[in-house]
Order: structure tokens, then sequence, then C-alpha cells
């Protein structure tokens, strides 16, 4: 099947593509085309064109990689068109495909799926504040610092159930809660793409050279990949 | 008819007035807990609302669907799991902490109206996975559009109007609006996308002045996976940058937000780009501190600042506390429930 094709089978892609008639407001409002090579326009219209040559090219590239999913181009597009809803496609067939480490910035897959599909799955939460460790977030401050260290005490004051029964703020999840999310994630296709994400970073690491035999070596990749060594 | 008037008049949702199922962030748990502690406090006991706070609620996977790892087809099905916890409840409003879940449960409730065949997919998907059924919210809400549909309510209830006790002027405070509150569906937002008014309402029915700065609508920067990893941060913190370049002429006096991100990241961006580049855009080279709407809600209604949170920012809040005549114990900042002093930090001084 011709990628294009592909594309299409995600029910998001009637959504976005909308005849696009290039007159570039989605570029003019878009965050990540004014501080880096990101363009909407060009994107919309490589798609729209069904060039599969240049889809793949896309695939590939760090370019689907830069949007910042604020959504703006979908206010403005008097058409309708949705660049960002777009790039959720081209995101989700890049790893799919295993297409996705070929790019810098597409490698960086695997440290979201590590760090967010764990918190899911484990705690219940996106984020969780063991997560958010100062050595990786020095923009988070002293005041995060001086949290970090006395969180239970500082959560307990501000009212919150950190890691304990009952509801309320940082709660525990129950592990009956967990595995309605853990059996949801498997029946709906979750599952596939982290096995997916895995695989080809796997592959990718062991094609740079990481020992992918120990716990060590993937670790290694996914700090060097975070920091934009490789 | 002015252009502003149209837009808003044209963009009024419809919000519940009570008895509602309350939908926590993940961030706000992590970054601003006494925001969420002091939304159900001033519903239940300042506006004598019913909301129902469930232990058995989950994140929604919108961090994770937005980084691209988490499947449409799953997120639906967690959101299908939230609805189906409402439903059990016999509660029909349901009412988001967060503006990224806020846009996905609009989202996902716009795909099902426009592609019905999905919801009857994802009715299966969820009965399979966790046995339950659901029924679709009567009505969605951001917990921003709670706090304004009740702001002159609140107002009636002020100890301390945004008003500078010394010089008897209206303070000057400028909002930022979550992207996914109203880009994605305007029709969903107080007063759309272009002219937002959850917040504006807010300032001045607490008796503040708003400015429409020029990248008022530019998003924050926040970015998901442009935070999220490490080297991409730059995206982040530029993003930040034109917003508080666009402001700074208009010398405001606080910042107002109503996204989870967006209210860390132009607290934490302040304290960046001073390490970075020595540079601040409050008036006379000071910082500009930012709040919550339930942190302004509890500020202008007499809460004690730390019971609200407020050492949680890095940018100090204490000159704006000093404008409007609050009165805090500075010891207070750094001591447990029982009074025990939990280290300290220094925050960064606003002058």
């Amino acid at each position: 099947m011709n990628l294009h094709e592909i594309l299409k089978q995600d029910l998001r892609y009637d959504e976005a593509v909308n005849a696009c008639m290039n007159c570039g407001i989605c570029t003019s409002v878009c965050p990540a085309a004014e501080f880096s090579d990101y363009d909407p326009r060009i994107l919309i219209n490589i798609v729209q064109n069904e060039d599969d040559e240049k889809i793949e090219e896309l695939l590939k590239s760090d370019y689907i990689w830069l949007c910042g999913q604020c959504m703006s181009c979908k206010t403005r597009c008097p058409r309708g068109n949705v660049p960002g809803l777009l790039i959720n496609v081209l995101r989700r067939y890049s790893q799919e495909l295993g297409y996705f480490t070929e790019s810098r910035r597409g490698r960086q897959q695997y440290n979201l799926h590590k760090v967010l599909n764990s918190n899911i799955l484990n705690q219940g939460y996106c984020i969780v504040p063991e997560s958010v460790t100062p050595e990786l977030h020095p923009e988070q401050g002293p005041v995060w610092e001086w949290i970090f260290k006395n969180k239970d005490e500082f959560y307990d004051r501000m009212g919150a159930n950190l890691h304990k029964e009952g509801a309320g703020v940082l709660r525990k999840i129950e592990d009956k809660d967990l595995q309605e999310l853990k059996n949801i994630f498997k029946e709906t296709g979750a599952d596939f793409l982290q096995e997916k994400i895995e695989e080809f970073s796997q592959k990718k690491a062991e094609d740079l050279g990481y020992d992918t035999d120990s716990e060590d070596g993937m670790q290694q990749y996914f700090l060097d990949v975070f920091k934009g060594k490789i | 008819m002015n252009t502003l008037y149209k837009v808003s008049k044209d963009y009024h949702k419809e919000i519940a007035e009570n008895n509602f199922y309350y939908a926590r962030s993940c961030i706000r748990q992590n970054f601003f807990p006494g925001s969420e502690v002091t939304f159900l406090k001033i519903l239940r006991d300042n506006l004598g609302k019913t909301i129902y706070d469930d232990p058995h609620h989950t994140t929604c996977t919108g961090i994770g669907y937005h980084s691209d790892v988490v499947p449409y087809d799953t997120i639906q099905t967690v959101v299908a799991r939230h609805f189906a916890l409402m439903t059990a409840q016999g509660i029909t409003n349901f009412v988001a902490s967060c503006v990224t879940s806020f846009g996905m449960y609009i989202e996902i409730t716009e795909t099902w109206k426009h592609y019905p065949q999905q919801l009857e997919k994802i009715r299966e998907f969820l009965k399979k996975a966790t046995g339950r059924e659901f029924e679709i919210p009567k009505n969605i809400a951001h917990t921003s559009d709670i706090i304004y549909n009740n702001r002159m309510m609140i107002a009636g209830q002020m100890k301390y109007p945004l008003v500078n006790v010394k010089t008897g002027e209206k303070l000057k405070i400028v909002d930022h609006i979550g992207c996914h509150y109203a880009k994605m569906f305007p029709e969903k937002g107080e007063g759309g996308a272009e002219f937002t008014q959850v917040l504006q309402g807010m300032i001045k029915a607490w008796g503040g002045q708003t400015v429409d700065y020029p990248e008022r609508r530019h998003c924050c920067g926040f970015g998901f996976r442009q935070y999220l990893v490490q080297a991409n941060r730059g995206y982040s913190v530029s993003n930040s940058k034109k917003k508080f370049e666009s402001m700074q002429p208009y010398e405001p006096e606080a910042i107002l937000t109503n996204c989870p991100g967006c209210a860390m990241f132009l607290d934490r961006w302040q304290y960046v780009m001073f390490e970075m580049q020595g540079v601040k855009y409050g008036k006379d080279q000071s910082f500009i501190p930012v709040f919550t709407y339930e942190e302004l809600a509890g500020l202008v209604l007499g809460y004690d600042p730390w019971d609200l949170g407020l050492q949680m920012h890095q940018i100090d809040v204490r000159p704006f506390l000093d404008k409007i005549g609050i009165k805090y114990d500075n010891d207070k900042m750094y001591k447990t429930k029982t009074g025990k002093t939990i280290g300290s930090y220094t925050p960064k001084q606003c002058k």
C-alpha cells in the first residue's frame, strides 16, 4: 500500500487536510516555525500532493518532530486544515513503520515512551514528583530542589495525599484501577506502539554501538538521546 | 458593534451551575497542589456547590497523547472510563482541572459526534477492558469556567480587591490562556480563541485592570516533547521569552493563567532568563509574579498565601501581596502542618 493511503486510514487525516490553498497563515502564527525550520504550510502541501517519496522523507526526518501541538494552526486556517493534527498522524506511522529512529528528534520517542508510559501504567499519572529530578530539570530552580528534597512533608503541608490511599492530590492509584489502564492499553493498540518503539530503538542503539544486552547500555542510549548527543 | 463585543457574544459557552464530577490534572497535582485543594474549598465553602472527588480517576494520558506515545484509540478509551466513573456516581456535569485534558475531552466528544462508529468502537473497547459503560457528560467545563461563572459571588465575599492599597490604582494584570482551552474549539471557550474572557472577567470582577498585549494569544512554549526532552527546551523558553517581551511595555504587575503548564513555565522561565541573560520583564527591572485563578481567587477571598501554595513559585509573590495589603508570616512559608521548619530556599525577588 502507498504511504499516503496508509495515512488516510487514520480518521484524523480527514479532519486535518481540507484542500490547503497555501495561504501560510498557519506558518505566521506557528511557534515552531518562529524558532526552527518547521513550516506547517509546506508540511500540509507535501502530504496533500500525495508524493510518497517526499512523505517517506518526512517520516524519517526531524521535521515532523518540531511541532509543539499548541494547535494555533487550527484556530486560524480559513479552510479548517489542522497541520498539528496531521502531525499526530505522521508521527504515528513514523513509529509504527520504524522510521522515527532515522532522525535525532525522532529517536526521542524512546525517552517519552520510557518516562510517560511508565508513569501512566505504574502510577496512574503522566508526571509524578519523583520523575522530575533536579539533575535533569535545572530550570525548575532552587524552589523545586527544596520541594523535591522535602516532598513527603511538603505535599502533606499542601493538603495533598501523596502516595496514600483515598482521594486527593497525588493519591496512590489503586492496583485495580491501574489494571484497568493496562487492559485498555492492551485492547486499543498502545502495547503494540510501545513494542514498536522498544524494538526499533533497540535496533538503532545496537547500530550505534551501544551494548543493548545490558540495562546500562540502553540507559546510556536514553541519556544520550535525551541530552541531544545522538 | 465592536469586534470584541461581537466575538465575545458569539462564543458565550454554557457552563453548568452545580453537581460536578472533578477530573484532576497531572501537572497541577505536582506543581500546584494548593490550587486543586483550593478549588474544592472555594466551591464547597464559598460557593456552596457539590463536587465529587473520585479516588478512581486517573490521568487522561493527554501528555502521552500529545507526545505521540499514546494512540488516539487508547486515550479515547481512558476518557470513556472517566465518563463511566462519572456515570456511576449519577453525575452529568464534568469539570476538568487541566487544559490539556479539557481539550482532549472536547476533541474526543466532538470526534464521537462526527464519527458515531468510533463511539461504538470505544464503547466496545471499554466494555472489554473494564466491563464499564458510560454516558457522555451533558456539560464539560474547565475549572476556570466554574470560577469565571461565579466571579461575582466571589467578588461579593472579597476581602482584598486587586487594587494598590497605597495608590488606590487598579492593579494591571495580564492573562495567558492555555492553548487547548479554546484554540481547537473556540466555541467551547468563554469569548473564543481571539478575545477569551474567562480570566479577564475574573480580573475585572475583582477590581483589577487588564491589557490585551499583542502576543497574549501566543503559546507559552510547553510543546509537550519540546519541554519534556532536555535537548528541546530552547523551544519552550524562546516562546515564553517572546511573550514576556510583548507584555513588558505594558508593565504588568502579575500574570494570570488557566493552564497547568503555562503557570509553571511562565514562572520558571523568568528565573532561567535571569540566570542566562540577567533580564527581567516587569516594571523597573522586576520579576512578574504568576498566579493560577484559584490562587488569585483565594487571595482576594482572604485565604492564607502559604495555604494556597504560593511558596511553590520560583518568582517571589510577596511584593504583590504587599500591594493589595495582605499580611503574611514569612516563617510560615517553610513550615509543615505541625509547625516544623522544613528547610528553606530563597525565592527570586520581584525587585
